[in-house]
């Protein structure tokens, strides 16, 4: 996998994350692009996208789009179950995330994200220990923690789209 | 609402502050990033967003450079920042503090500081160096967490000069008791392999482990580097098969954890990864495909679930079965499976159905046949990227009948695509597709008149270079040459006459040279005409200059005085004071050649058909040139390589160490292949006396035979085979025939949609039995077509092949040269390979390594001579030894023995001088033989004892000392005749290593007779260290530099430092010199240059430079393989101390 952005519907980044060597402008671009594709297509097209010389996988989910770019030779369904299987262990750890979950603690998807894909390869596909190793290091979390899950699931105005969970539609 | 949620959030820290500590900072800082988040969801425009995060960055710059920040505000601060930059805002500035907080923070802000560093920096960043320390220091931490996450930012980055300082930790990391740091320790492995493969090349067996290991995390994390290996090199893993057979084996049938299941498919993503290798390492090797046919099949049928995941895994078998040697049942039912997926509503799964079908299209054409009617769907489905899909198997299936169509749905898709790669593509494509099958003039050139007019300016430069070659170099028959010229010509004035403005100007250039060369051709056309249609593109504003040379070069063709010359003249005067030289240079040109008509007729003759230029590719006519100058005083040539190296050396701190300058003037050669259209119209007239032109005209006579033979079969030589033709179109295109259209449907017969249809249908099948037409009946010879290597897209991709190519060869040339000392790693590690590695090894390295695998059986006997030599050297420590030696130790008791009165036998000359241990050879009831080494100063004399323990006396003794690697030459005083009863013999012979190896070795034979007239003999053998041949080598530093650069053998290598009190450089050095003999030239800071030779006179030099702990040794010989012997003794002689 080369890399993986997730986006809102209105095209705001959410998430970022490179496995190939990049300059900042050429991610800029790429993802400005990208994005601009992806929220260009409409719902029921293919998930699967030939894009400049890349292979794309995206899927929606609620007003999130997980989207992963990825090697000719890679298999675009699997990727596709990638995406899903890191939607799982989102909503698995946060308890019916929603967008604002990713928003509000993004560092935690990150997280979350490492301990899935490593260097861009699936490193542990089994949710039981994605989020085993996950847990193990937040028992060192503070109640911080506590605090930023009461804010973040309030509802904000603006924010009603973003609070819906991702797997509701 | 919105003041409920202000007033709850200002509320916040007070009502959490569980926190033991009143950190009202941390708090507060938190709700900053909720104001942040919050703040900028309020905004309504990007100019308000971009004032807020600059007014957020400055306060973050702030607080971060403030000495008073504790780490826990700087993690939040990081945070912050990252939320800045994922805005698409710079925050730089914080990149140090990140590293900073990795180093410093507490597990919890080690995290997070981590976490910032992996998202902020990628691996060439040079901040990243810092890490370094951070990520050592965290491997080697208690605290498994730490650990962690010190493998996962290596698996992610690091710099790959650093890789030596953490590669025995990471290593290490592999035996961990946590699957979970053993799973992360392979996959930061499989990181170092992708960026330096030849840093990790030693542990190869530990990567067999780790797909030994019991736990399937750690397994399915070896994959991927085993993936990667047998990519680039199938055939030495074949051995492997087994293995991974088994293991999908046990996937598939559900051994795994219910763990591992997604979605109670077992382990998916490991089935798929073994797809993977299996489908490589099965690749026309019909044996080893046998071996996987049975679990490829269990795969399919197990895979039976209607869900994504086992799409994706059906998906994989069929490719991994088409890419194996083919099994006609498996075949079928792969078969079957892309029919599913094809004919499958989910639009995802028809996308990969066409791919899989696009794949598998050129072996096996019918299938495209029974899915056609799906396609012509697909053909005009509203998603552009399953449309596009379509046209991508369309192109696969072209031939000469059905090319009309297929283009014409090709070129409908590139009138409304807007991407400018899929335009790119497509245009090669019909390009390739029109030179290949067209089926006449006309259709030909108006192909490609579209072809240039939608690819513009972005396709590639070969396209209408390859299609005026095909112009100007023309066909067999001259008529029909004339036709398609003219045909070109008509074509473009009326284009020209039209809006010119809007073509891109490579069309307009193509334009210009044709109407140069051929509107002659054109018998009603006056050339006063041509000439003020160009002159015309000349006034244009947008004509770039490279077309308007273009143009004048085509003006100069036509002009002819007379009524022309005004408008020549006027050009000419324009551009002959023209900024652009070159265009200058054409305008002269032009005022020239139109007033002088001999001049221009001799320069520029009329329908010459271009000549293969006879290329002197050594360009000899220069050696005078050359020889004149370096008479004169010039420098000789050197190769670019040298030349890089060289500059490597000037700048002695390359931070590339191990780096082979080499690809790069090797790829640049071939990309120096590349042909521009100003060279091609150079060389079709003016001047061919440039060696690089001249090159291009060589290679225009191999494309040439490419063209003629595929036009010849489908396109313009029709005539020539007719009666095969018509005996293979049995379907032709119903459009022209619809009488015959029942025929071509039935033998479609799988269609579903073929009972009386209404309209559209109609059309469809129409459409359908012109796309398909050429591939039931015919489906031989489109197959033929499509195996034939196709003369025009092999020309096209050669670039990419020669690069390629060269590639591959320096891999080899990279694996030849690091694979020994990898060798001898292994040898350090003591690691005993198991016989599969022992072959694998043998395989890859050269046979310098193939002795060293060998002898690793006797690793500890030779480490004991290695010993007892250098001690040898040292007659004071030898004496101590002796004594120690002779008290303990039973089972070596004879031979200390044996050595204590062999002692005296040795020859009086070099009594004096230091010699090895005397080491008892072998020994029978009547002798025993015993031998050691002497260092003289340049010589080596190896001395044999023969005692004779019997009561007899023997005869005839013969002694005979051979060697592969060595010289051996006889002393004086050998031994032969008659030894008698308990006394000694001793032979003498000197050494010379001809061939370096870690050891050399010495095999004798000795043949006597007993009394009693029996003739035996008794074979030994002796191996000598190679240090034992080396000898201080005295330079100075000036020599050294110039030998330095002539030697051609290298090898690099870190070796660990001595750490004591003294600087660690030198005391690195000084044991070196100690235990190996070598001469230190010079140290300069954290660099030493060091010296030796191998007797008699083969010099070896060792370049040393303190980095990041460790010693990186760069060793340079005249001699092949001497390099990688020496770093091997260095090793150990470091590793004993």
């Amino acid at each position: 996998m080369q890399f993986m952005l997730l986006f809102s519907r209105q095209g705001k980044l959410r998430l970022q994350k490179w496995y190939v060597p990049l300059s900042d402008k050429e991610k800029k671009k790429i993802t400005r692009e990208l994005v601009q594709t992806v929220l260009a297509r409409k719902p029921k097209m293919c998930s699967f996208l030939e894009w400049r010389d890349l292979k794309i996988v995206y899927k929606r989910y609620a007003s999130l789009y997980f989207c992963c770019a990825i090697e000719d030779q890679d298999n675009e369904l699997i990727t596709l179950e990638i995406i899903h299987r890191y939607v799982e262990l989102l909503d698995k750890y946060f308890g019916s995330v929603c967008e604002l979950d990713i928003i509000f603690n993004f560092e935690k998807a990150y997280f979350i994200l490492d301990e899935f894909l490593l260097g861009g390869e699936a490193q542990e596909t089994s949710k039981k220990n994605v989020l085993k190793a996950i847990e193990q290091a937040d028992l060192l979390q503070e109640n911080i923690d506590f605090q930023m899950r009461l804010f973040a699931g309030m509802v904000v105005p603006n924010m009603a789209s973003e609070s819906s969970g991702l797997f509701q539609n | 609402m919105s003041d409920v949620v202000e007033k709850t959030l200002t509320a916040l820290p007070s009502l959490l502050s569980l926190d033991s500590h009143p950190g009202s900072a941390k708090l507060s800082s938190t709700s900053k990033l909720g104001n942040l988040i919050r703040g900028i969801t309020e905004l309504t425009s990007k100019h308000e967003e971009e004032k807020l995060i600059q007014h957020e960055l400055l306060a973050i710059k702030e607080q971060v450079s403030s000495p008073n920040t504790t780490m826990r505000q700087m993690k939040e601060l990081m945070v912050r920042s990252i939320y800045c930059e994922m805005l698409g805002y710079e925050a730089s500035f914080s990149y140090i503090h990140a590293i900073k907080l990795a180093q410093q923070g507490t597990v919890l802000e080690k995290r997070v500081g981590y976490l910032a560093v992996s998202l902020f920096l990628n691996e060439s960043h040079e901040l990243l160096l810092l890490l370094v320390n951070t990520v050592l220091k965290d491997l080697q931490s208690t605290n498994l967490i730490e650990v962690c996450m010190a493998l996962t930012v290596v698996s992610q980055m690091f710099p790959k000069d650093m890789i030596p300082a953490i590669l025995p930790l990471v290593e290490e990391k592999l035996n961990h008791p946590k699957e979970i740091i053993r799973r992360k320790a392979v996959l930061a492995l499989y990181k170092f392999y992708l960026i330096a493969p030849n840093q990790v090349q030693h542990i190869h067996n530990k990567f067999r482990k780790a797909l030994c290991d019991k736990d399937p995390g750690v397994m399915t994390a070896s994959l991927h580097i085993y993936l990667q290996m047998i990519q680039e090199n199938p055939e030495a893993y074949k051995d492997l098969t087994p293995s991974f057979v088994t293991i999908l084996k046990q996937v598939v049938g559900g051994k795994l954890p219910m763990d591992f299941n997604y979605h109670t498919v077992p382990a998916p993503w490991l089935q798929i990864q073994l797809l993977r290798i299996l489908s490589l390492l099965g690749k026309n090797d019909q044996s080893t495909s046998e071996v996987m046919y049975e679990v490829l099949d269990e795969s399919l049928q197990r895979a039976e679930m209607n869900h994504n995941i086992t799409y994706a895994i059906l998906y994989e078998c069929v490719k991994c079965i088409y890419t194996i040697h083919p099994k006609s049942d498996l075949l079928e039912k792969a078969a079957k499976c892309i029919g599913n997926f094809v004919l499958s509503p989910k639009i995802n799964l028809k996308y990969l159905g066409l791919k899989a079908l696009t794949y598998v299209v050129q072996q096996d054409p019918k299938l495209a046949l029974q899915h056609q009617m799906t396609i012509i769907e697909c053909l005009d489905h509203p998603d552009l990227i399953i449309k596009r899909e379509t046209l991508e198997l369309l192109f696969r299936i072209t031939n000469g009948q059905n090319v009309t169509v297929i283009v014409e749905k090709m070129l409908e898709f590139l009138c409304i695509s807007e991407d400018d790669h899929t335009t790119i593509d497509l245009v090669g494509k019909v390009a390739e597709l029109a030179e290949k099958y067209a089926p006449d003039n006309e259709w030909f050139i108006e192909t490609m008149n579209t072809v240039f007019s939608l690819g513009g300016d972005m396709m590639q430069p070969d396209i209408p270079n390859s299609f005026l070659k095909l112009l100007s170099e023309g066909f067999d028959s001259v008529e029909e040459d004339r036709k398609l010229r003219l045909f070109a010509v008509n074509s473009y004035i009326p284009l020209l006459r039209g809006e010119p403005g809007k073509l891109p100007q490579r069309f307009l250039q193509v334009i210009s040279w044709v109407l140069g060369e051929y509107s002659h051709l054109r018998e009603d056309l006056e050339p006063a005409e041509v000439l003020s249609l160009l002159a015309k593109l000349l006034d244009m504003k947008n004509s770039s200059s490279e077309t308007k040379s273009w143009v004048l070069m085509a003006m100069t063709k036509l002009c002819k005085g007379g009524a022309d010359a005004s408008v020549t003249q006027e050009v000419s005067e324009t551009y002959s004071s023209s900024l652009d030289t070159v265009l200058r240079q054409r305008a002269h040109e032009l005022q020239y050649l139109s007033q002088d008509p001999e001049l221009r007729a001799r320069v520029l003759p009329r329908g010459a058909k271009p000549e293969t230029l006879e290329v002197d590719s050594s360009l000899s006519f220069l050696d005078r040139f050359v020889s004149e100058a370096l008479a004169a005083g010039a420098a000789p040539y050197k190769p670019p390589h040298q030349r890089q190296e060289e500059l490597d050396q000037s700048k002695a701190l390359s931070l590339e160490p191990y780096g082979l300058s080499l690809p790069i003037s090797m790829s640049s050669c071939s990309i120096t292949d590349r042909q521009s259209p100003t060279l091609l119209s150079m060389s079709s007239g003016l001047s061919g006396d440039s060696a690089d032109l001249s090159h291009k005209g060589g290679s225009s006579a191999l494309k040439l035979d490419g063209i003629k033979r595929v036009w010849g079969r489908e396109g313009y030589l029709a005539q020539r085979e007719p009666v095969e033709e018509a005996a293979q179109v049995e379907v032709p295109s119903p459009i022209q025939s619809p009488g015959r259209q029942g025929e071509g449907d039935s033998l479609h017969s799988q269609t579903p949609t073929q009972t009386p249809t209404p309209e559209p249908e109609q059309e469809k099948q129409q459409l359908a039995s012109s796309l398909f037409v050429g591939l039931a009946s015919q489906s031989s010879v489109s197959l033929m077509g499509k195996s034939e290597p196709m003369p025009q897209r092999f020309r096209r991709k050669a670039k990419g092949q020669g690069l390629g190519s060269s590639f591959i060869a320096n891999e080899q040339i990279s694996s030849s040269l690091i694979s020994p000392p990898s060798a001898v790693d292994n040898l350090l590690c003591n690691n005993l390979l198991d016989s599969n590695n022992a072959s694998e090894l043998a395989e890859q390295t050269s046979q310098l390594s193939q002795s060293l695998t060998t002898a690793n059986g006797t690793c500890h006997a030779e480490a004991e001579l290695t010993e007892s030599d250098t001690k040898g050297c040292n007659p004071a420590l030898r004496r101590d030894n002796c004594v120690v030696a002779a008290g303990p130790g039973p089972h070596n008791d004879p031979g200390r023995l044996t050595e204590v009165c062999l002692d005296s036998y040795l020859p009086a000359e070099l009594s004096g001088l230091s010699h090895s241990e005397i080491a008892p050879l072998c020994a029978n009831q009547s002798l025993n033989l015993s031998a050691c080494h002497v260092q003289k100063e340049d010589s080596l004399i190896l001395v044999v004892f023969i005692m004779n323990s019997s009561e007899s006396a023997i005869q005839q003794m013969l002694l005979q000392v051979d060697s592969e690697e060595l010289e051996v030459s006889c002393l004086c005083d050998s031994p032969a005749g008659e030894v008698t009863s308990h006394s000694v013999a001793v032979g003498q012979y000197s050494l010379t290593v001809t061939r370096p190896a870690v050891h050399v070795e010495v095999v004798g034979t000795v043949s006597y007779q007993l009394p009693a007239g029996t003739s035996q003999s008794l074979q030994f053998s002796y191996k000598v260290p190679l240090t034992s041949f080396i000898r201080p080598f005295v330079v100075s530093t000036e020599e050294y530099g110039t030998m330095w650069l002539s030697f051609s053998h290298d090898t690099k290598q870190n070796l660990t430092l001595i750490n004591d009190n003294q600087e660690p450089l030198t005391a690195t050095l000084n044991a070196l010199k100690k235990k190996l003999q070598l001469h230190v030239v010079e140290v300069i800071g954290m660099e030493g240059i060091v010296a030796c030779r191998l007797l008699q006179d083969l010099p070896c030099l060792m370049h040393c430079r303190v980095n990041a702990g460790w010693l990186a040794v760069w060793l340079r010989s005249p001699v092949p393989d001497l390099p990688d012997c020496l770093i091997y003794h260095c090793q150990r002689a470091l590793q004993s101390l």
